[in-house]
């Protein structure tokens, strides 16, 4: 961690990062809420792609300066203004630029640029809603300015502005087509789910600032808790009874709080079920949102805190078990998914499990290097799918499909590309990260069971290639089940859509290269060929022994996993292309096994049982009809209008005699009375 | 000899009583009002004596004001009484007891 900022260079450029896609949003916010006037669709797309374009090549700027500055020394702040101050307590808006936060703006804002292009042709085939396109756009801006707060932030309360901010926006954009109910549905469950996530985000947000102030330390920016933190290593926090009792890590418990935020934002067990439902939004914000950049900040933000979790062995010992458990439970559900982008969804989950067990097991390098190649593939893998769908006129099931690459073979190429790097299939992008994250779960000593860990890694690889190989065999190859009318009137999609897929697709086979592991690069003549290990190193801690390992057992492993990869990928090939007829007959004789995994597993039902119902059954009989609608209205607002009704009724009307010379007698006993008091 | 302050205040203590007296315990609309004269005059003569006693001109300003507001006061009175004998046929004030319970 680097204590103050470099030599002097000129920072300030930080702040338009966000800013121009905030300006963007703005612009179409004003105009569409408020003077109700909505720009042409030209005007749209130019302003918002601009924005994002804009933001990305200075964030390309700034990446250059960053790449100046001596390594060890690596950190930009532009520090804007104090934002809150209270006190002892004081957040600033503030951006930090450090290796982390440079790899991140770089894939948010590139993948950004690319979805936002591939937007303009997709969104424009939706007709459902005047005035759509350009509230689209104003979201998925405001989108990009919330990630990149969330990235850029120098503290963690600014961090935590644009973690609800994208999470606002992915509930604004799940809903997009909000007059189905069911989409308005699926944007409610992300959002409720990831509240609960950030309530324990906030949690550790409350306890790490209050364990620094007892040393002294009021901070909350990252740098100066870094710093702080070593003083409330050793601490010790007492557990209150109903939790359980006992005497606690201070740092495992933090530590645990962040991971329940993180969990819910990157959709780990057990807050993984929005994730899927959020498929109910558009394609274009499936890439982005969830799959390149949202659901990856909780991966985001456990690098971020690294130092925490090297102190809390406890908590990464739960994070590596849970990204582990994750991706395996979520690749078994996404066998059996017909529709495209619900295996999509399960295999983003899945990929997730993959960064967080990484992060658990120290491989926080591995983590951020899988993040950025699963950006571009995953990406790449949901805009192609989109244009399957849009293809098909908005057709997901691929039980519908079959037999596309006929029709649309570019459309399929790039889809191509997609599935084998996701698949790790060498030399494609994620082969390499993917080699890095086992590497670290193989020598992960200090997490109880990381064998294990690594075993269920490489199963999980042979499951992720039979997966993606099955939704592309059954998409693209086969006998095909579209209507023959339909096959000869399918097209591809328009060049905004193809073009960002080609760029994706060329990211997605070669992005590996950036950080290609030592082993490979001895073999090809290159020095320090991981050239994004070395980039992050500074800013991360020591990986755990990766570089003990000899590189004859680096190599083997990668055998494994390639050769684990291919079983998949023959699995695959064996059943969707050689006998067709046997995946059915196989359904038939695991039916059982078939309907669990059909219905994953019965965990919304499960939840729905164990929270939702309760939860409704005590907020509408215990809270509405017998707090709300029984003591407020009945007892206390109806209570006192009885009340005065009945005393008034019985006994002080009599006192209204009409009698004026009464009132007078009751008068002059007042005023003398007065007067009296007044003369005693 | 001037009059003492103390048997002025002493005069108007009587009349106010004799006009409150009179405006409780009498039936007649007309000796109300009547009565009620009496109390404000008895003010009025309670403000002079003062105002002679401590030679402050405020007092008798005061006596003009409330002269003015009684002859208003009156000429409504008997308005509301004339017309309340027109259609009653009566000015007992227990028959107006409309304007209750």
């Amino acid at each position: 961690m680097v204590e103050t900022a470099g030599p002097a260079a000129d920072t300030t450029i930080l702040r338009w990062i966000p800013l121009f896609p905030l300006a963007a949003a703005v612009i179409h916010g004003v105009l569409l809420g408020l003077l109700r006037r909505p720009l042409a669709r030209r005007a749209t797309y130019w302003l918002s792609c601009g924005a994002v374009a804009a933001s990305f090549l200075v964030s390309l700027f700034a990446f250059s300066q960053l790449l100046g500055l001596p390594e060890g020394q690596r950190a930009m702040v532009d520090d804007v203004y104090t934002w809150i101050g209270a006190g002892k307590f004081s957040a600033e808006a503030a951006f930090l630029l450090d290796p982390i936060s440079a790899v991140m703006i770089l894939i948010v804002t590139f993948v950004g640029f690319l979805i936002h292009v591939y937007s303009i042709g997709y969104m424009d085939d939706d007709h459902r809603e005047d005035k759509g396109f350009q509230r689209f756009f104003c979201y998925l801006n405001l989108f990009t300015f919330s990630m990149l707060v969330l990235v850029l932030a120098d503290n963690l309360v600014l961090m935590f502005l644009g973690w609800e901010g994208v999470g606002l926006c992915s509930y604004l954009l799940i809903g997009f087509w909000y007059s189905d109910r069911w989409n308005a549905y699926c944007g409610m469950k992300a959002f409720v789910v990831n509240r609960i996530g950030d309530f324990g985000f906030l949690v550790g947000i409350f306890l790490l600032f209050a364990a620094l102030a007892d040393v002294g330390h009021p901070t909350v920016a990252y740098r100066e808790i870094a710093a702080a933190f070593p003083s409330i290593t050793d601490r010790l926090v007492q557990i209150p009874a109903w939790l359980g009792g006992g005497e606690w890590k201070l740092a495992t418990v933090i530590g645990l709080c962040f991971f329940v935020g993180a969990a819910g934002k990157s959709a780990q067990i057990p807050l993984y079920i929005w994730l899927p439902d959020a498929m109910a939004g558009p394609t274009p914000v499936s890439a982005l949102i969830h799959a390149a950049t949202m659901v990856t900040a909780g991966v985001y933000m456990v690098c971020r805190m690294s130092f925490l979790y090297e102190a809390a062995p406890g908590a990464s010992a739960v994070i590596a078990w849970t990204g582990a458990l994750t991706a395996l439970f979520a690749a078994t559900i996404a066998i059996v998914q017909t529709d495209i982008k619900k295996v999509l969804a399960y295999s983003t989950v899945s990929q997730l499990g993959y960064m967080i067990l990484a992060a658990g097991c120290g491989g926080y390098a591995a983590a951020m290097f899988h993040l950025g190649t699963h950006a571009f593939f995953k990406a790449l893998l949901f805009l192609g799918s989109g244009a399957v769908i849009f293809a098909m006129h908005h057709e997901q099931n691929t039980d519908k499909m079959g037999g596309l690459w006929s029709t649309i073979p570019r459309t399929g190429a790039v889809f191509l590309v997609g599935v084998i790097a996701i698949s790790g299939i060498p030399p494609f992008s994620g082969f390499f990260s993917k080699d890095e994250i086992l590497l670290s779960a193989y020598v992960a000593e200090r997490v109880p069971g990381h064998l294990w860990i690594w075993g269920i890694g490489v199963f999980t690889a042979l499951l992720t290639a039979l997966y993606m190989f099955r939704v592309y065999f059954r998409t693209f190859h086969g006998v095909t089940r579209v209507p023959p009318d339909q096959m000869r009137k399918m097209h591809e999609a328009p060049a905004t859509m193809l073009q960002p897929l080609y760029v994706l697709a060329v990211f997605a086979a070669l992005a590996g290269l950036a950080g290609l592991p030592q082993v490979y690069g001895d073999w090809l003549g290159i020095p320090d060929s991981n050239s994004l290990g070395h980039f992050l190193a500074p800013a991360l801690p020591a990986g755990h022994g990766e570089h003990e390992v000899s590189h004859a057992l680096e190599l083997q492993l990668s055998l494994l996993a390639v050769a684990a990869a291919s079983a998949g990928f023959g699995l695959a090939w064996w059943l969707y292309i050689r006998s067709p007829e046997l995946p059915a007959r196989m359904r038939e004789t695991l039916a059982g096994l078939h309907r669990v995994l059909v219905n994953k597993y019965y965990v919304d039902e499960l939840y729905d049982a164990l929270f939702v119902r309760p939860l409704i059954w005590v907020s509408d009989r215990v809270l509405y009809r017998g707090v709300d609608a029984g003591l407020i209205d009945q007892v206390a607002v109806g209570g006192t209008a009885r009340a005065v009704q009945a005393f008034a009724a019985r006994g002080l009307k009599y006192a209204q005699s009409g009698l004026a010379q009464s009132y007078l007698i009751l008068m002059v006993v007042g005023t003398v009375a007065i007067v009296g008091w007044l003369l005693r | 000899m001037p009059v003492p302050l103390e048997h002025v205040i002493g005069l108007s203590a009587v009349l106010f009583a004799i006009g409150t007296i009179g405006a409780l315990t009498r039936r007649n609309l007309v000796v109300i009002m009547m009565s009620i004269e009496l109390m404000l005059n008895a003010v009025n003569l309670a403000l002079l004596g003062f105002s002679r006693a401590w030679a402050d001109p405020t007092g008798q300003i005061f006596v003009l004001m409330v002269i003015t507001v009684a002859a208003a006061e009156v000429a409504v009175g008997l308005g509301i009484l004339i017309s309340l004998f027109r259609n009653r046929d009566s000015v007992n004030v227990e028959d107006v007891s409309l304007l209750k319970w």
